[in-house]
């Protein structure tokens, strides 16, 4: 076990207005008479809706399906009916709209009928545990979105020995997890049970930043129930970016995660505590995502966590937590001040990676706009707080140049946009700005060339056919195997009755089979997202491609 | 609905500034100056003064000239910092326009003519006095004879040197300490008498110049402690030094200075601490940045012994600052070293 933190280099000690909202306990948010759901909800691709306008949808019924592997379902937050499904502003930095259902709430909050597994999920394959996370829509809550099932795949080798349950929180006004763990740990702990289940994961270790100390009071309390034997709680410095996958791997393990590599290259998984409650819920109350803890903090009158059902309005929330006037807004911030990303408007809904809501009205002295960005003095603060040991100050030399292949020598892809360069330049040079752009130019760059090549993506196209028949082998075989290994618990019957639900699933199925036969390739939902996330997903696609291939050779 | 901001992020920022480096820079100085002007009296801050209004006055030209926004760069204090550092760096009773020309050139010439703050390779401070020692040798390395009177001169003495260049009295008839040092090892002196001969010196180095170097000390300490430089130069820059003196005095103490005498005379501590690290022009790899600083002490006691000027800190940073961008270059992280 863990005796032994290392200490990652670089990251900034930043001022962290935590207590403003983080004494207050969670609040049930109202249920709005309109919900609006961006189809696009996290990392990876937009679900397809298998509803119609004027259908009444209880609450949790699936509305959308995942269509491709990097994707998950989406349920009705609660009963209504759908009456629209139409582009509308959803939280990107482009401020563009896209699809979304729009839900009119019947103010019944009416269940769909719920069938809890609860203790018996141990009973179940593994990767019959991963479906039913991936049914249940759930992703990763910690910000970035990546949906979990995936992350909870042991890969080819099956060998995880450090599951790390993420509760750092190290963005400053974030609390939302820092209050599930005091108010729900228990749950949580659940929810770590079954991430091990799945993952085979050796030792499982709850990282919280040591200024949490009544989070990391409540997880020891919760684990005096339960058999605790490979779970520690480990209390790790406060500092920015702790709570990055990198660096928390480091702190924990001190082990590195290669350059081009990925965690699960190195035998760890890290997962957020909120994920965790989430894939408790799923399991042991079958509730899927429809709701989550959103910190809504700054300039607000009584800054505070509720529990929003997805869908809800980012205005409706702050109506709840502020008196004075909306008109003194500035700015909004989704997520924290460090990676989070201006809204364009307050009519924005809450989704599954939204942690916080951050308002502006220009009353935070570190929130204050940049003033008049000087030249770069080579002073070198910068280099000091990269904690991913880069030199921005050169990066800003050769984005800013446009010299594309000098910033990738100098590693602009290790760059994890978490922002504490940007934080202490005296000159106050937006030099993630920068950075971001240039990789999108890299990036365009890279795309145009393959577009170029029209009939690959056809061949693409096929293969991609090819590959959902082996997946459904796959998972056949999957369960044949499941079913001779426990042959006592078999639960029979399961792979051939056809149910409604299955039969509208796949005929939603072969609508976007047709539709995607007429646009050619959808779009994914990765622009906006870090080197990493993009390699996870593309490893993701690999990997499942890969078993595949062994398989039907098999 | 509203019309909001949307900066990208991060949407956070810490509360500085470069006039907050530059002012806390020249508030770490203030200590060295205070002692300065305690052992040599008021010449100094009529030095700084003018350095400052002639500063202050070329940047704002070049600036309109340039059409650059006047108040951010003339309020950052980079300015105010190379005339300060020049003026530190001349005898204060050189005559006013030895200041004033040079911190013109240094502005002008060194700083904007690069493309200003943060382009200019030289450092502006140090390449005005090379300018000034190269063109006007007698001026700047005269320093008052202290032997006839006493340690310092009144403001009034000062005062006539400096805008009427009065030489009634014979104040100014001596050369600073380490050129007499060098003039006297040129006479064939053995070093021990030298230093008894005059009071110029005093037990460590130069007269006065070990309580100067050390107040400089005591202030770049704390610029590094308050991370606003690193240790990285200074540190090596002094080691490099006193290493290199002790194998020759070791070797021959009739000929060369002890390695206490090299750092508690002229500007070597001033120069380690606040002009080898001027950031635009110096190495910012960590590892450039020992090599840069080693290479500048090595350099400080090769001109100092062996070169044509009394002080060595401008040349020995003015050289290296023409190297720092290719040690820059190959000690980048990930380089194959050459
Ligand atoms: S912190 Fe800003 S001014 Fe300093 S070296 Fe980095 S980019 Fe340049
Ligand atoms: S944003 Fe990129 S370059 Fe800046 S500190 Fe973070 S990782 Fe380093």
């Amino acid at each position: 076990m863990i005796k032994q933190l290392f200490k990652f280099i670089g990251g900034v000690h930043i001022p962290q207005y935590k207590d403003i909202s983080c004494n207050t306990t969670i609040q049930q948010a109202p249920i709005a008479s309109q919900l609006v759901l961006p189809l696009s909800q996290h990392i990876g691709s937009p679900s397809v809706p298998i509803v119609h306008i004027g259908d009444h949808v209880l609450k949790g019924q699936t509305i959308a399906i995942a269509e491709d592997y990097v994707s998950v379902n989406l349920h009705a937050p609660t009963s209504g009916q759908i009456i629209a499904i139409e582009p509308r502003a959803i939280p990107h930095p482009s401020g563009l709209p896209a699809q979304c259902i729009v839900l009119q709430s019947d103010g019944k909050d009416q269940w769909r009928e719920r069938k809890p597994i609860a203790e018996d999920y141990r009973q179940l394959d593994p990767s019959k545990v991963r479906n039913l996370i991936r049914e249940a829509g759930i992703v990763g809550l910690g910000g970035a979105g990546f949906p979990s099932f995936i992350k909870m795949n042991p890969g080819p080798s099956g060998h995880i020995d450090t599951l790390i349950l993420n509760a750092a929180e190290c963005e400053p006004f974030i609390t939302c997890d820092d209050r599930l763990l005091q108010e729900r740990a228990d749950e949580v702990i659940q929810g770590l049970f079954i991430l091990r289940y799945a993952l085979q994961a050796k030792h499982c270790v709850i990282a919280v930043e040591d200024n949490k100390a009544k989070a990391i009071t409540a997880l020891n309390k919760a684990l005096e129930t339960v058999d605790q034997s490979c779970i520690q709680v480990t209390a790790i410095p406060t500092i920015y970016p702790a709570g990055g996958e990198k660096q928390l791997i480091h702190t924990i393990t001190g082990r590195q995660v290669p350059s081009h590599g990925l965690p699960i290259h190195i035998g760890v998984v890290v997962q957020n505590v909120a994920t965790a409650a989430a894939i408790y819920a799923a399991i042991f109350r079958d509730e899927p995502l429809i709701s989550r803890i959103v910190t809504l903090t700054g300039d607000v009158s009584r800054p505070t966590n509720y529990e929003v059902l997805l869908g809800t309005s980012m205005q409706s929330l702050i109506e709840q937590s502020d008196d004075s006037p909306q008109n003194k807004i500035k700015r909004i911030i989704m997520g924290g001040p460090m990676m989070g990303f201006a809204m364009h408007s307050s009519d924005i809904p809450i989704i599954k990676t939204c942690n916080c809501v951050i308002v502006d009205k220009g009353l935070t002295a570190e929130l204050k706009q940049h003033g008049y960005t000087m030249p770069c003095i080579r002073c070198g603060q910068c280099a000091d707080v990269c904690p991913a040991e880069l030199l921005p100050q050169q990066l800003y030399w050769y984005t800013k140049s446009a010299q594309w292949q000098l910033s990738q020598d100098y590693q602009l892809f290790d760059c994890i946009e978490c922002g504490c360069c940007d934080y202490v330049c005296p000159s106050y040079i937006p030099l993630v700005q920068y950075y971001r752009y240039a990789k999108a130019q890299i990036w365009e760059q890279e795309r145009e060339t393959e577009k170029s090549d029209h009939a690959r993506e056809r061949h693409e196209f096929r293969l991609e056919r090819i590959e959902r028949e082996k997946k459904e082998r796959e998972e056949r075989h999957r369960q044949k195997k499941a079913a001779l290994g426990k042959k006592d618990t078999d639960p029979k019957g399961e792979k051939t009755k056809p149910d409604p639900k299955k039969a509208a699933i796949i005929a939603a199925m072969e609508r976007v089979k047709q539709k995607k036969a007429q646009q050619n390739i959808q779009a994914k939902n990765t622009d906006n997202l870090t080197v990493a996330q993009k390699k996870q997903i593309e490893e993701a696609d690999a990997r499942r491609k890969k078993v595949n291939d062994e398989d039907s050779s098999s | 609905m509203m019309n909001l901001h949307t900066p990208s992020s991060p949407h956070f920022h810490a509360n500085n500034s470069i006039s907050q480096v530059m002012f806390t820079v020249i508030a770490a100085l203030s200590p060295g100056i205070a002692v300065y002007i305690y052992f040599f009296g008021s010449g100094l801050l009529i030095q700084m003064l003018l350095g400052i209004l002639t500063a202050i006055t070329c940047e704002t030209l070049i600036l309109l000239a340039r059409k650059k926004p006047v108040w951010p760069f003339i309020s950052d204090g980079s300015a105010v910092l190379t005339a300060i550092l020049l003026a530190l760096s001349i005898p204060p009773s050189s005559p006013w326009w030895i200041i004033v020309l040079g911190t013109s050139f240094a502005i002008v010439f060194v700083k904007h003519l690069y493309g200003g703050l943060g382009y200019n390779i030289f450092n502006p401070a140090m390449a005005g006095y090379a300018m000034l020692i190269i063109s006007f040798p007698k001026e700047i390395t005269g320093w008052f004879n202290i032997q006839a009177n006493s340690t310092s001169l009144s403001l009034s003495e000062y005062l006539g040197l400096i805008f009427t260049e009065s030489k009634s009295s014979d104040t100014i008839s001596q050369a600073t300490p380490l050129d007499h040092f060098k003039t006297q090892i040129g006479l064939e002196q053995p070093a021990s008498t030298i230093f008894t001969d005059t009071n110029l010196y005093s037990g460590l180095g130069a007269y006065g110049f070990e309580w100067i170097g050390l107040a400089f000390a005591l202030g770049g300490v704390w610029l590094v402690y308050k991370k606003i430089m690193s240790w990285h130069i200074p540190l090596s820059l002094l080691i490099s030094l006193v290493l290199i003196s002790l194998v020759f005095y070791a070797w021959d103490n009739n000929n060369y200075a002890s390695p206490l005498f090299h750092l508690f005379s002229g500007a070597t501590l001033l120069g380690a601490f606040f002009i080898a690290t001027d950031p635009v022009s110096a190495c910012s790899t960590l590892r450039g940045k020992i090599i840069y600083g080693s290479c500048i002490g090595v350099l400080i006691f090769i001109i100092r012994n062996w070169g044509g000027y009394p002080d060595a800190i401008a040349f020995a940073v003015l050289i290296m600052n023409m190297c720092a961008p290719t040690i820059d270059y190959y000690t980048r992280p990930g380089a194959q070293t050459p």
